[in-house]
């Protein structure tokens, strides 16, 4: 396991933390001003092109419907094989250029999202940090990585981690 | 089942929440090192280092054996555990994903310098 930043030349380094019992957080400095970024986390044409990486290893993102505003409504379908999956859940705070807020709905203790865009000298930092309801809700989600749990998910996140650009 | 023991956890995400002793986990996995070439390598005092080990030896993350003058480093039995893995498969994932996303910024910088004046 390669544990030194080897990030492309230029890019800049994405940092991945456990801030408490159940949270973490990754942070990553983007060179755009924060409304460019914002607008390419919440126009579901822009975001389906980079959350999903493309790559060769057969995972798709079928649908991407996202309703971005306080309220609103977000569903993404994947396939990966004959599987299928989907992740959905709602907005619970939208603020454009500034952060988004969102729950995750596809598990039973699903996480709350939130997303920060802090502008910084014309560049944006960007903070993904996500609660889980309790600290078994994490060691669950710690566990499915590491045991298998829930498979399908697990799969995915490997096919996107070790999947060639 | 894994089962996670959670004091253990906890000790090994915060030995895990440094960048240096993400590294000396990264180094121990290549090979075993003594706390002076690892100082050395991570450009630190010996003193800087032997707290860093501390933290790592602490969370089970690493094991150290003193023989005659030099104090030998290698990955303790729990190694790059579950918890290290999940952090590193996390970072992997949002890596690739930003990567993309800078990539759709340099688009969108593009088209806006090339629009229409007044977009």
């Amino acid at each position: 396991m390669d544990q030194q930043v080897s990030n492309a030349a230029g890019a800049n380094p994405t940092n991945v933390e456990r801030i408490s019992d159940r949270e973490f957080a990754v942070t990553r400095l983007f060179d755009a001003p924060p409304r460019m970024v914002f607008t390419a986390w919440s126009d579901p044409s822009l975001f389906q092109r980079w959350w999903v990486p493309k790559s060769a290893t057969g995972v798709s993102l079928v649908s991407c419907d996202m309703d971005v505003r306080t309220g609103g409504k977000y569903r993404l379908e994947f396939a990966a094989g004959d599987q299928t999956m989907a992740f959905f859940g709602k907005y619970l705070d939208v603020v454009p250029d500034q952060r988004m807020v969102w729950t995750n709905d596809e598990g039973e203790e699903g996480a709350v999202t939130t997303v920060t865009f802090k502008e910084q000298g014309g560049k944006t930092l960007v903070t993904y940090h996500e609660t889980y309801p309790s600290k078994e809700a994490l060691e669950e989600a710690l566990s499915g990585s590491a045991a298998g749990l829930p498979e399908q998910f697990e799969q995915l996140a490997e096919l996107l981690a070790t999947a060639e650009a | 089942m894994v089962q996670f023991n959670s004091t253990s956890l906890d000790a090994s995400f915060a030995a895990l929440s440094d960048a240096t002793r993400r590294g000396v986990l990264a180094q121990l996995g290549r090979s075993d090192a003594s706390i002076t070439t690892l100082a050395d390598q991570f450009h630190m005092t010996l003193t800087g280092m032997k707290k860093h080990v501390q933290v790592l030896e602490r969370a089970g993350l690493v094991t150290t054996e003193k023989v005659g003058r030099v104090r030998t480093c290698r990955l303790g039995e729990r190694g790059l555990g579950a918890e290290a893995e999940w952090i590193d498969a996390q970072r992997k994932l949002f890596e690739r994903r930003f990567a993309a996303l800078d990539a759709i910024i340099e688009e969108m910088k593009q088209e806006e310098a090339n629009g229409p004046a007044g977009e």
